[in-house]
């Protein structure tokens, strides 16, 4: 799959391109925080090696959603999920999924930038240390340097490795959170509204990583920017009240919403 | 008594009229005031309270001072027949029967010197009073003129509270700084008799032989009876077990609570392990003397060891019991202030809760935890009654935790009850090993608050 096949030239009909292969299907998806139903039964299809956006306004169940993706929502003792989510046909709800090897494969990326009180090397080194992917040093230092260099961070830190995460600036510390979860060669990424907490320029360069990441994995990412949307991702799904609204090509959705609720919500009458 | 309740009204009375006399000024119409009612109310109520409280103060002292003077004055002739102990106990006992109480071997010198003094005191009283109501009065009246609506009375009720409350943590600190001047001038007295050198390095602790045998003054102490070694070396002995009980305990408890605890099961725990902390500690003392400590003899016997019946082990178990709470509260604080984003982010990567908590939250709070355990140490350092009733009194230099030893805190005890001049080196010792105790537990502190400072700057 080439990133620069575009998805402009298909045609605004087809909501669900036939071109690239499903990496992640949701079907019939629930979920519920303790009585309060969150999620009602959704179905989405994510297709490998794009970028997924997630719009709607707060509230609406897509974090929840993103969280069902990874099984982050396991941490959380009163929730309750229902339904299928299949990773490469496999459904990760399975008993027998570890919940360890598919977080491996399904790497997460925070609202807020949370680089662990270590030094920026450690921070990196955090999942391949867990994982045991590295035999011995060297192969470690390789998987810091390669990590840092794609999440665009190596050349501002390669001289401060043993210096702590913390002390980066926000957009540091969210790229430094994308380092950490490259590290582990997850096949999806999960991001959830990963620019809130940054400034304009910080937003423009994880950004702009966002789009070169896309040749490598499949990314997810949870937004309240109807611009970030439009520019970073090729599919969209609008989320409202726990249901999936409409889905489809990004460019389709924002020029041409099916769903009267859509259109409010891009030309900002909801939310 | 009278005049404090008369003040106590006249305020109040100050009170209410000022807060309705400003509402009366500003037309009915409270809004129109720079100052709420409230705070005229309060304007008036200290003008009548606290220049009265401070003439009172000075005025009392004055008329005491007065009384005694005329006294010894009056009564020259019969005090100069007197001897040194003998004039001040003729003075207090004229004060004595001033106040209606009674003395021993009255005269009827003592008599006409009470009745004197009382004279003179109830003619203070009555000009004390009216004094203070005067000024009461006067600072009512000062007050009342000055009501009006423009009037800044907010800033003015403001200041008295600010130092109103500068004037309690002076007191704190004040009683603070008392003590520990006591404690270095008691100990300065003490080292005088006994080397400092001897007393820090010594290896025997006999202080109740340091004056035996007939006719020795206290002048004469045996400065090699005081070696305190022993008493440091049991109280290390008996914290270090201590702490090997409620370290791990402690944490782990603190780990399970944070971490794993269902927030029912929390909400019940907690407080049930708080209560621990609840417990007086001689209670814990019974549990030690009586319960654990023959328990360990016991086994001890089984196994083929002797153990005395007041071992460090005992008094080491109980004390560590004791201080669970202190770990794994503060440890708990700790352990939940590391941010969830951090727990999510470790499990986002595929780490298990063990490893989370391992790699990540345990690091992150651990400048938390090692201050946690320096408080519970300098707590278990400080810890008397367990020892007392668990560990013995015997100061013997060892290792061994199946041994009697004993500690500075019990040391303290026994040499401070019973009857004892106050100015033998034996007491003045007391004084000494309260004063290493305390460098030893304000350095503990001190460090443990630094550590904890660091680790504010930690998450953020």
């Amino acid at each position: 799959m080439n990133a620069t096949t575009t998805q402009q030239t298909t045609p605004a009909t087809t909501t669900i391109p036939s071109d690239p292969p499903v990496k992640m299907e949701c079907r019939d998806l629930s979920v519920f925080y303790a009585e309060k139903q969150a999620l009602n039964g959704v179905d989405l299809d994510i297709r490998e090696k794009q970028v997924t956006a997630l719009i709607g306004p707060s509230g609406c169940g897509k974090s929840t959603f993103l969280r069902c993706l990874n099984r982050m929502n396991d941490t959380v003792d009163i929730a309750r999920v229902e339904g299928k989510v299949l990773l490469d046909g496999r459904d990760i709800y399975d008993p027998d999924v570890d919940v360890v090897e598919l977080r491996a494969d399904v790497g997460m990326v925070f609202q807020k930038p949370n680089p662990f009180p270590k030094s920026i090397y450690e921070n990196v080194a955090y999942g391949p240390r867990i994982h045991g992917l590295a035999r011995g040093k060297d192969e470690m230092d390789a998987i810091v340097e390669k990590s840092l260099k794609r999440a665009g961070l190596w050349k501002e830190v390669s001289d401060r490795l043993a210096e702590p995460g913390t002390g980066l600036s926000g957009g540091q510390q969210q790229r430094l959170c994308i380092a950490r979860a490259i590290a582990v060669s997850p096949a999806v990424i999960l991001m959830d509204e990963p620019c809130s907490a940054l400034d304009p320029i910080a937003t423009a360069i994880v950004e702009e990583l966002i789009d070169e990441l896309r040749q490598r994995y499949t990314i997810v990412i949870v937004t309240h920017s109807m611009q970030q949307a439009a520019r970073v991702s090729q599919e969209t799904a609008f989320f409202h009240l726990g249901n999936i609204v409409e889905t489809g090509i990004t460019d389709d959705i924002f020029t041409n919403p099916k769903d009267p609720r859509t259109e409010s919500y891009i030309s900002g009458r909801i939310g | 008594m009278m005049v404090a309740l008369a003040l106590i009204a006249l305020a109040t009375i100050a009170y209410f009229t000022a807060r309705s006399r400003s509402v009366a000024l500003a037309g009915g119409d409270a809004s129109t005031l720079h100052s709420r009612p409230v705070y005229h109310g309060f304007y008036a109520f200290f003008w009548v309270l606290l220049p009265a409280l401070a003439i009172w103060l000075v005025a009392s002292r004055i008329a005491d001072w007065y009384i005694s003077s005329s006294l010894s004055e009056r009564f020259s002739a019969v005090i100069e027949s007197l001897s040194g102990p003998q004039a001040g106990a003729f003075i207090n006992d004229a004060m004595t029967l001033a106040s209606g109480g009674r003395i021993g071997f009255p005269d009827d010198d003592k008599i006409a010197a009470g009745e004197f003094v009382a004279g003179l005191q109830s003619a203070a009283f009555w000009l004390v009073a009216a004094l203070v109501i005067g000024v009461a009065l006067a600072g009512f009246f000062y007050a009342y003129s000055r009501i009006e609506p423009r009037k800044r009375t907010r800033q003015a009720v403001e200041r008295v509270v600010r130092y109103a409350l500068i004037a309690c943590s002076v007191v704190a600190v004040l009683t603070t700084i008392g003590i520990v001047f006591s404690l270095i001038f008691e100990s300065v007295r003490f080292f005088g008799r006994v080397s400092v050198f001897d007393f820090l390095f010594g290896y025997h602790w006999s202080p109740q032989s340091a004056f035996e045998g007939a006719g020795a003054s206290t002048a004469d102490d045996n400065s090699r009876v005081f070696g305190a070694i022993p008493l440091f070396a049991g109280t290390l002995l008996i914290t270090f077990i201590a702490m090997c009980v409620a370290a791990p305990i402690g944490l782990m408890a603190a780990i399970y609570l944070s971490d794993y605890a269902s927030a029912g099961f929390r909400k019940i725990a907690k407080p049930v392990l708080e209560i621990l902390a609840g417990v007086p500690t001689v209670v814990y003392g019974f549990f030690a003397a009586l319960t654990v400590a023959p328990a360990i003899r016991g086994w001890g016997e089984v196994i083929g060891l002797t153990v005395s019946s007041e071992s460090a082990l005992a008094a080491g178990l109980v004390m560590g019991i004791m201080i669970i709470p202190f770990v794994s509260s503060l440890s708990d604080d700790v352990i939940n202030a590391v941010p969830q984003s951090l727990r999510d982010g470790s499990a986002g990567l595929g780490a298990t809760k063990s490893e989370t908590i391992r790699k990540v939250v345990l690091p992150a709070a651990l400048p938390g935890i090692v201050s946690a355990l320096l408080l519970a140490v300098s707590r278990a350092i400080g810890e008397t009654m367990i020892v007392v009733m668990a560990a013995g009194l015997a100061a013997n230099l060892t290792i061994n935790p199946l041994e009697a030893v004993t500690t500075v805190t019990v040391q303290i005890v026994t040499l401070l009850v019973g009857d004892q001049e106050f100015d033998s080196a034996k007491t003045l010792a007391a004084f000494a090993l309260g004063l290493v105790l305390f460098i030893i537990t304000l350095a503990l502190n001190v460090v443990a608050l630094r550590v904890v400072q660091k680790y504010k700057e930690q998450y953020d």
